[in-house]
């Protein structure tokens, strides 16, 4: 790739005149040596797996293996069917179907680890509710998960995106960094504020650790990633407004790396502290164990 | 036998990295809708499967470290091979046999077997010279001066037959193996 930062993506793509999506195709075909095209078809592959994956959340039984979640995508668009969220439909939808991809994983189902399983639902949840918004194309869709690959590829190379790694900052952090930055590029901001977008997102999650009950990718994964949904739609909303992100969004990444890697143990992803050992999920923990 | 490190092994059921590994060693694909079921699968078609707690160090708390052998006798093959899961739907292979290695399965693979000799790398960087065959990584790592010695390459294009003869045909070269997983 000829970019290593957030800052060398937003001026590689102003230089050339495109979107970060477009720029990152042409990268990406370079780095395989496939063509362009080939590129596009399989990302286009992947978008269609994402839209399956909201559609059987949304309409099937998403009872976990463990028996612990399941429906409550489904509970969330009924409640918005009889009634007005107090996230109006636009962000109640990308909340829901944030959930809803989230509890296809959990229930193993299919679905794209954008950046990880487990934060899976939050690229989705944005994507396929604003896609339904504006009305936009799969093209144009396709070419905003370049972006989000992008500004992946940027964390992953100078940070983590594995809540082991660096907590759930990591995790659900960067999958909210990557739905702002690639919304706001879909919605004509300029790089820059793609850019000020991620920096906004991830300052937002600063210090989150990764606590799955019972080691399972659950409690509380699957309601962060709703959560997750709704502030990526906050933030490329700020950016487009022209809230910049004061401290870069390089130096942003790097705090990311900073405050996980000081992150005890027990909270990457060990299930040996936070919520997981709690009263409660030791005792869903102990249950787990006697079957 | 499959060992899980760090956070895998506090987490490996719940993750489904149980399944997930021995799917793989079954031949599936990502996203084979039966991997929820590759522990019984396996059992049925003769693997015996065990999962343990790794102890000591480890360099990722994401880390598997897969113990495999297949027939007895003369026929027994052992296999020891070491991966972390990265993020992304990524992996990368960090020991194989005891050698340090980097593979990620993202680009045409092989592994050379050879002994440590003067000028084995050039002869097998000579060989992927004459096929137009462009090294994207590699790494090198051996037991003993003069001893065993494992080279991983990762490739850019296509490996075909007569470069895979041509490899094997080299002095001091013992075995190969080549992993391609763009081919699914």
């Amino acid at each position: 790739m000829n970019f290593h930062s957030l800052e060398q993506l937003a001026v590689l793509s102003a230089e050339r005149g495109v979107t970060i999506g477009r720029l990152m195709l042409k990268e990406q075909a370079m780095e395989s040596g496939k063509s362009p095209e080939q590129e596009f078809e399989l990302m286009a592959q992947y978008y269609n797996v994402m839209k399956e994956a909201v559609k059987r959340g949304l309409t099937e039984d998403t009872t976990s293996r463990s028996g612990l979640t399941g429906r409550d995508a489904q509970r969330v668009m009924a409640f918005g069917d009889g009634q007005e969220m107090s996230l109006g439909k636009a962000a109640g939808d990308a909340m829901a179907y944030a959930l809803a991809v989230s509890e296809v994983n959990a229930s193993m189902g299919r679905i794209i680890a954008t950046p990880t399983a487990g934060s899976a639902g939050i690229i989705p949840g944005v994507f396929v509710s604003c896609q339904e918004r504006f009305g936009w194309s799969d093209e144009h869709m396709v070419y905003g998960l370049f972006a989000a690959g992008a500004i992946g590829y940027v964390i992953a190379n100078n940070s983590f995106v594995s809540g082991a790694e660096g907590g759930c900052q990591a995790e659900v952090g960067s999958a909210i960094g990557m739905a702002a930055g690639a919304l706001t590029d879909m919605r004509g901001g300029t790089p820059a504020q793609s850019i000020h977008a991620v920096g906004l997102a991830l300052k937002n999650t600063l210090g989150l650790i990764c606590d799955p009950v019972g080691g399972l990718v659950e409690i509380p994964c699957i309601v962060r990633n709703g959560f997750g949904a709704v502030t990526a739609l906050a933030a490329a909303d700020m950016a487009l407004a022209g809230v910049r992100s004061v401290i870069p969004s390089d130096e942003v990444v790097q705090v990311m790396l900073e405050v996980g890697s000081s992150m005890p143990e027990k909270h990457r992803e060990t299930a040996g502290g936070g919520l997981a050992q709690t009263p409660t999920g030791k005792a869903i923990m102990n249950n787990l164990r006697k079957r | 036998m499959v060992l899980f490190y760090g956070s895998f092994a506090a987490t490996y059921q719940g993750h489904g990295t149980d399944v997930a590994i021995i799917g793989g060693l079954l031949d599936y694909q990502t996203d084979n809708p039966r991997i929820p079921r590759a522990l019984e699968a396996a059992e049925e078609s003769g693997m015996a499967i065990a999962f343990r707690e790794g102890k000591g160090l480890f360099s990722h708390p994401n880390t598997a470290k897969l113990i495999l052998s297949s027939g007895d006798g003369e026929d027994q093959e052992e296999l020891t091979m070491t991966g972390v899961s990265i993020g992304g739907g990524n992996i990368e292979i960090i020991a194989i046999d005891g050698f340090t290695v980097r593979m990620s399965g993202n680009y045409p693979t092989i592994a050379v077997r050879h002994k440590d000799w003067t000028g084995i790398i050039a002869s097998v960087s000579d060989v992927m010279r004459r096929h137009a065959c462009n090294i994207a990584h590699m790494t090198v790592d051996r037991k003993a001066r003069s001893g065993d010695a494992l080279t991983v390459l990762e490739l850019d294009g296509d490996l075909d037959e007569a470069l895979l003869r041509e490899l094997s045909a080299l002095d001091n070269v013992e075995a190969i193996r080549q992993v391609d997983l763009s081919k699914g």
